[in-house]
Order: C-alpha cells, then structure tokens, then sequence
C-alpha cells in the first residue's frame, strides 16, 4: 500500500500527461556499425533517399555535405539522389507537411536526421528486420521493435513478407539442416527481390548510413582526436621535464 | 614589496600595484611543498571554468534560445558550423568535466579537513561555487530541447511546487507559464549565459582571496606559518610560482588527455554525458519512460525519491546539500589530516564514499522494490555520516557513544516501524542492518576500543 502511495506520488510529481507512445523491449538482434566503410555508406544512403526520404526527411542534414562525406560527386548526386528538385545546398526535407503525414499514417513520420543517436544503431536494425504479417493489426502489418507502429512495411519489394513461425515450425528447427543457429521467429511467406542475406546487407548499409547521418562529424573526429592526443603526450613530456628541473631543488 | 621603477611595467605599477599583485598571489605566495595529486583539482576547476566560458561564448553566435529552432540551431551547430561539433562536444564533456574535478576537489577538502578553521569561509564560498554550477548545468540542459532536457527540467521546476501554499505559484514564477516552455528557455537561456556565471566568477574571485588571505592547507594538515624562517617565509612553503605553475601545467596535460579520450572518442561517454533521449527533440505531449538526470544530480536525485512524501522528500534532498555548508561547525575535530585521524574516522569515510557512488547509481535505475529500500538506507548513511563526523570531534565517553548508538538505532527503527508494511516487511528488516551495522563499527566500537584514538600530529609537513 505504501508502495502505492509512494509510487503515486512519485507519478504526479514526474509526470504530467500520457505515457510515452514508443513501447517495445531492448533491440533484438545486433549489428556491427562501421562508419569507416565508404561503400556502405553510399549503398546507404541510395536506399535512404530511394525509400525512406519520401516520408522521412532529414532536416538538418545537407546533400553537398553527405556527397562530400561520401565521395559521391555532385554531378552524381543530383542525378540520382535528389529527386525532389532541391538544390545540393538544401537540407534534406520532404514534400509531405507534418499534418499530411499525420492524416495519411495516423503519426507523422520523424525525422530521421539524428534518430540513430536517439535509438542506437541495433535498434534501427532490429526495426527493419522484424516487420511480419499480423491479420490483427489495423494495416495487417506489425513490428516486433514497435508493436503497432504506423509505418508500413516501405522495403516490402526487397524483403517480401515474413510471417511468424508456429509453435511446430519453432520446435523442428533441429532438423531442418541450420542446426541451433536458426532461432529466427519468422519465415518468409511472400519471396522480394532479395535474399535473405541480400537484404540483410540492404538495411545494415542503410543503417549505417543513418548511423553517419546522426553525426557527420564522427568521420573526422577521430582522427583530429588521434593528432589532439600524440600533441598532448609530447606536450606532457616536455611539461614532466620543466617540472622535474624546477623542483630540483626542492626537499 | 619590492617597487619595480621604469619602464612599461613601472609605469603602470605607479598607477596599478601589477607588481604587488604578481607577488602577493603567485612570485610570493608561499604554498606548502608537499602537494599531492588531491591538489591538481582546484587549478582543473578554473581551467575547466575558462574552457566553458569560451566554447559558451562561441556557441552563443550561433545558438537560437526559440523552442521552434533551439533543437534545430544545436544540431546546425554540429553539422554546418566550422569546428562546431568540437566547440559543442567540449562545452558538453566540459559541464560533466567540471562536476568530476569539482567533487574530487571537495573530497581533498574532506580528507584534509581543509574546511576547519581558519578556512571556513573558502569552504562556504566552495559550496556556493557548487550550488552555482549546479544551478549553471540544470539550465545549461535545457537548452537543446530535447525530450531530456524538457522533462528533467519539467521534473526539477516540479520539485519547487511541492512546498507548501507558495509551491505552485513559484513553480509558476520560475517556469513563466504553467509549463516548461518557450519563456523558460528564454530565460533559462539568460541565465545560464549571463547571470549564474557572473555570480560564478564573483565567487571564484572570493574562494580564492580567501584561501590567498589565510594560506593553503596540505595532506598533512599542519599550519606551515608556524614555521618562518629568518625572513618571514614559511620553512615549508615554495612560491607558488614557479613551482606550482610548473607542475600544475602537468596535471593539466594529463587532465586534458582524458578529456580530449572522451571529447573525440566516446563524447555521448555511453548515453552519461549526453543522454541518448536527448536526441529527440522535446515534445510536451510524450513523457518519456525512464526520466533520469545527468549523473551529477543522481545522487541527490535518489535521496528524493527514497521518501515517499514529495515534500518531505524535497526537504531531505535539499538537506544533504545544505549540510555540506556546516561541516565547518560539524567536524570540530583539531586534527585536519585524514593520515592522523583515528581508524574509525576512515571507516565512515569510505563508508560515506561508497554510500555517494551508490546513490549516484540508483538514481540512473530504474525503481525496483529493493532499490528504492536502499535508496533510503544509503540516504540514512549519507547523514548519519555527519553525525558521526561530529561524535568524532573529540574522544568521547563509552557512555557518550553507545548514548547515540542506542538513538539513532531507536530513531532509524521507528521510521521503518511506521512506514512499513506487509510488502515491504522483508526488505525493510533485512536492510535495516545496514545503519544499523554502520552505527555499530563507528559508535560501539568506539565505546569498547582505541579504533577511534587520533594520531599524534608530526610538527613539520612530511615528504
């Protein structure tokens, strides 16, 4: 009863209003981020703005700039990045108003330009990974990251369908050749474009590129840091030296 | 004090003591020879003071304190401002930076009782400094306005609200609006750039002519002013430049290394510094999940919620920082110097040590039925740590310290007696042997042993 209370208690004082709309655990599977690989990162971002930049945009995010962090050339990305007219200098925005997102998914869709920072790169991963066919939900499509979400299932034509595993299908992973390793709780019901392995690469590129996008600034910072640290260490040397020939004399 | 005649220095010195000034704080400025690694933090602490005034000032040119654009103007900050994220990820890592050097600073001055007299004030002005930064680092957060930012400001702005008839209103008073909105990131933007850093440096000024006025303190604790030689000067002293300037620049270098480690290799330091939710921009219609300050509040943030009453939960957080500005009149005990003072005395040290980390760590979890008894119980040793600090002023009577044993067991048990009930009754009972475990090792084996007897103090500084 007094943990009621004090939890009560504790509720109003913190909170005000609704309960956080994202639900949903810790992410399910896990994914290497390297931000080094240049490839990926252009494979990325081709399937960002072929995909997810019509809905999502990237507001604070600039073409030039990712052309420029990514050896695309500019000529090569007007052609084949910008589809929305915008100029290289422009951010990366959509079309769609937020109100218009809203009345057509029911949420507006977020942007994205900082969204891995706010969720972690496995989570993203984990996100795209598990859309699968649920006659329950309103669009009969669901997700294990966001049960619910309103966001469809936009890379369907690469991945296909999935669908969860029955009891059965989950218990004879024994002797369907893979052994232990297959613990997937989905099976493919509609084939896409892609393999399983193809698709896989297709949103590990892409978050990767979502991973840049959070923080252009990660590509340089390392290396700044790594010439920052070798100053300070000579520095140091120098400064043990002055100190230690001061204090000679000292008892 | 010698007078430098002609040229530019002397001009100046007839109309502006430079000269005297140079001598009486750094050329002549006698500091004990025998500093320790304890004595790197306060030099740390003004230069992690310069280095937020100045990547403040630089991203002030480019900051814009509007609800609509302050998420946008940090992230333009990141991305399109040259050297930006540098200048960002500094000033971020600089706040978290300083509360590190700041609390390191305190605990040399707790273990080498430099708050005793004749040093009260320098500790008074500490404690205002801290309460300055603590107020400077909660607006400070605000400023990106992100989903962190507004609910701990919101959680915080909140805490005002529970005192008594004036709660709300003042609440209201601070916020400019019923919520945390657009008119209190403008004036919290004023505030954290004009106002608290004015007060902050008025007050370094102050810690510092006091602590130049009677002299510093050393891991020994002794008064080296007792010691002068023929001249005046203090047998055990050096000027504090050169030799302190030298090897403070090396403290600074190694301090610098660790901090560009985490400036360019882990700036969000795994969500600690720079808080994953904070990302998203705030949004007043989505409370987050799990709202936990940043870790320098966490422990006080725990005393909070360890009671169950708002208000009175308030009244205790706000206690274990005000209690800071009595140790002065607390811990009467004449030997300063940890090395000299009893077992004992280490004992509630490290226990107190041990109790801080741990509420600092509960205050980042989430609450479970076990966390939130030992978020009371640690609360319970964070103050029965000054009362023993106080028993230990001096040597007592065996009757003097089983007297408080026996109250303070009598005090703890009737709390738990009236809050408990039969959800609680196992954890309350089996962590009511941690006060009281405590009360026992500091106060009963004082009363029947010589673990509470003080070493005898050497006359000169050692090493």
């Amino acid at each position: 009863m007094k943990n009621l209370i004090k939890s009560i208690c504790l509720t109003t004082l913190l909170v005000s209003t609704s309960a956080w709309a994202a639900g949903g655990g810790g992410p399910i599977f896990h994914m290497n981020v390297d931000t080094g690989n240049q490839k990926s990162l252009q494979r990325g971002a081709k399937t960002f703005v072929n995909y997810c930049l019509s809905c999502h945009s990237a507001a604070f995010s600039r073409y030039n700039r990712v052309a420029a962090d990514l050896g695309i050339s500019e000529a090569n990305m007007r052609e084949n990045m910008i589809f929305t007219g915008a100029k290289l200098g422009d951010t990366m925005t959509v079309a769609m108003t937020a109100q218009q997102g809203k009345a057509w998914f029911g949420a507006t869709p977020p942007d994205l330009s900082v969204k891995a920072r706010a969720r972690g790169a496995d989570w993203l991963y984990s996100f795209l990974k598990t859309f699968y066919i649920d006659d329950s939900a309103a669009r009969g499509i669901n997700n294990k990251m966001l049960p619910g979400t309103s966001m469809p299932h936009v890379l369907w034509e690469l991945q296909g369908f999935q669908a969860l595993k029955t009891a059965d299908e989950h218990s004879d992973h024994g002797d369907d050749g893979h052994g232990a390793a297959n613990h997937s709780p989905f099976k493919l019901a509609v084939a896409g474009q892609q393999t399983e392995e193809e698709y896989d690469r297709t949103i590990k590129d892409l978050v990767n590129f979502l991973v840049y996008l959070a923080e252009p600034a990660q590509l340089q910072r390392k290396s700044v840091g790594v010439g920052v640290l070798f100053f300070l260490f000579a520095f140091g040397i120098f400064a043990y030296y002055l100190k230690k020939e001061y204090w000679k004399d000292v008892h | 004090m010698s007078k430098q005649s002609g040229g530019i220095i002397g001009w100046i010195d007839d109309r502006l003591p430079i000269v005297s000034f140079w001598e009486d704080h750094l050329s002549k400025y006698y500091a004990p020879k025998n500093f320790n690694f304890w004595y790197f933090f306060g030099s740390l602490a003004l230069l992690v003071l310069v280095l937020q005034i100045v990547t403040g000032v630089f991203l002030t040119m480019h900051y814009k304190p509007d609800a609509e654009l302050a998420f946008a103007s940090v992230e333009y900050i990141m991305r399109d401002v040259e050297w930006g994220w540098l200048i960002r990820y500094m000033h971020s890592t600089g706040a978290s930076a300083f509360f590190v050097v700041i609390y390191l600073h305190m605990l040399r001055g707790l273990m080498y009782g430099s708050f005793k007299e004749p040093r009260e004030l320098i500790w008074l002005f500490g404690m205002m400094i801290y309460l300055c930064l603590m107020a400077e680092a909660f607006m400070g957060y605000l400023l990106p306005w992100g989903q962190m930012s507004y609910w701990g400001a919101q959680v915080i702005v909140n805490l005002f609200g529970t005192i008594p008839y004036i709660g709300e209103d003042l609440a209201v008073w601070i916020r400019g609006d019923y919520v945390v909105s657009d008119a209190t990131l403008n004036r919290f933007f004023a505030l954290h750039v004009v106002a608290v850093p004015i007060v902050l440096l008025g007050l370094v000024l102050a810690h510092i002519a006091a602590l130049h006025t009677v002299g510093s303190n050393n891991p020994d604790g002794i008064d080296i002013k007792k010691n002068k030689d023929a001249n005046g000067v203090p047998v055990d002293g050096i000027p504090f430049h050169p030799y302190y300037t030298v090897k403070d620049i090396v403290g600074i270098v190694v301090f610098l290394f660790i901090f560009s480690l985490v400036v360019f290799f882990a700036p969000e330091m795994g969500g600690y510094f720079l808080e994953h939710a904070n990302f998203e921009p705030a949004n007043p219609l989505a409370t987050p999940e799990h709202i936990a300050p940043v870790w320098y509040f966490t422990p006080f943030y725990t005393v909070l919620r360890a009671i169950p009453n708002p208000f009175f939960g308030v009244v205790a957080m706000g206690a274990a920082v005000v209690i800071l500005f009595f140790l002065p009149w607390i811990d009467k005990n004449k030997v300063r110097s940890i090395r000299y003072r009893s077992f004992l005395y280490k004992v509630n040290l490290a226990v107190f040590l041990v109790a801080f980390v741990w509420l600092g760590y509960l205050g980042m979890q989430a609450v479970t039925p076990m966390a939130s008894q030992m978020a009371l119980r640690l609360s319970e040793v964070y103050f029965i740590f000054f009362a023993i600090l106080g028993i230990y002023s001096t040597r007592r009577t065996a009757a003097y310290y089983l007297f408080w044993f026996v109250a303070m067991v009598a005090i703890i048990t009737a709390y738990d007696v009236f809050r408990n009930n039969a959800d609680i009754a196992a954890l309350t009972w089996k962590t009511w042997a941690i006060p009281v475990g405590y009360l026992f090792v500091t106060l009963v084996l004082a009363a029947f042993t010589n673990l509470d007897q003080d070493k005898p103090v050497p006359e000169r500084v050692t090493g």
